[in-house]
């Protein structure tokens, strides 16, 4: 039997379909989790966002599927691609990456650090643009100074990476350090701050 | 996957309903369900469950004329035939056959699903095709 008169993929119909789930899961109350993707000169990033603010932003390098499983386990599952919601935040991000920008004014859910690690990133959002500081020193600031490697590790996890500007903390010697997209990620965000 | 069995269960426009249905009732279950579901199965159960509803609406439903236009043009974004020749069979035997022959399911889930026995199933998506390619030759190959 032949069913080839129905396709296997409609995009156009799943294209208004998905819309049409995306707002009547809004109206319910079951989107607990939008993503969209950006493309911007450090590679696709992925962007997620929960009703409180913005959750997380992927490297390709960590893998968009992973961070949305990820997502899947310690937020909720009720994921959907839903731009909408991150549009503000997509439009930032491209003034940024266009020079145009120096501050992110979004709203953050950091709810997948811990105690720790939240200290660490909400004193990085203090790093101004085009600054930078040394792991000892965010380690100092946030009142722990012998927390250089959980300084550095907070650094590595941050869930919000570029938004909250990990990329300004390097090594004291000036050498650039690890990065959670890659060095040369990281390499990239600090030269267009220094332009 | 869904929307094509939704289709050959309820026909083109009434099917966005029930995938709609279908996928929100999903959301809402989704993180009560135990990892070893066999989701492909649950969302075939639920779309069931959902294109009975709709069924049901529709039948209380007062034609709503705005409506015809949108639907209309629906109704051409795929083969028509087909739906006109799986409108004609028994609803048992439209069944096994969308949940067997689109769906992929086993005759055992598909009779739990709609009830009845196995054998029943299995019978029904014979009967079903066999009738199919009597009122359907389309450009059959297969």
């Amino acid at each position: 039997m032949n069913f080839d008169a129905l396709p296997l993929r409609d995009d156009a119909a799943q294209r208004r379909l998905h819309a049409r789930l995306v707002a009547d899961a809004e109206r319910e109350g079951l989107l607990d989790i939008s993503y969209r993707t950006v493309d911007t000169p450090v590679g696709s990033l992925l962007l997620a966002a929960t009703p409180v603010g913005l959750v997380r932003v992927a490297y390709e390098s960590v893998g968009h599927d992973a961070a949305l499983a990820h997502l899947a386990e310690e937020v909720s599952p009720r994921i959907l691609n839903a731009p909408g919601r991150l549009d503000g935040t997509a439009r930032q991000l491209d003034e940024y990456f266009a020079g145009r920008r120096t501050a992110f004014d979004v709203p953050l859910d950091l709810r997948l650090a811990t105690d720790f690690r939240r200290s660490v990133l909400t004193h990085l959002r203090d790093i101004g643009y085009g600054r930078t500081e040394s792991y000892a020193q965010v380690a100092e600031a946030v009142g722990n100074p012998r927390a250089v490697r959980a300084v550095g590790s907070a650094c590595a996890t941050n869930p919000v990476p570029v938004v909250v500007p990990c990329h300004r903390v390097i090594k004291s010697d000036g050498t650039l350090g690890r990065y959670t997209g890659s060095a040369h990620a990281k390499e990239t965000l600090l030269s267009l701050e220094a332009a | 996957m869904v929307l094509r069995v939704c289709r050959a269960v309820l026909g083109p426009s009434d099917a966005e309903d029930a995938w709609s249905e279908t996928f929100l009732a999903a959301l809402k279950a989704y993180p009560g369900l135990s990892p070893d579901t066999n989701v492909e199965a649950w969302l075939v159960t639920v779309a069931h469950r959902k294109a009975i509803d709709v069924r049901r609406a529709d039948a209380r439903r007062p034609v709503a004329v705005a409506e015809v236009p949108e639907r209309a043009a629906r109704v051409r974004e795929w083969h028509g035939d087909l739906w006109t020749a799986l409108r004609e069979l028994p609803h048992k035997q439209r069944l096994a056959v969308a949940y067997h022959h689109l769906a992929g399911l086993p005759y055992r889930e598909i009779a739990a699903i709609t009830g009845g026995t196995e054998d029943a199933a299995r019978r029904a998506a014979a009967d079903g095709i066999k009738r199919l390619r009597a009122t359907y030759p389309g450009e059959d190959t297969a």
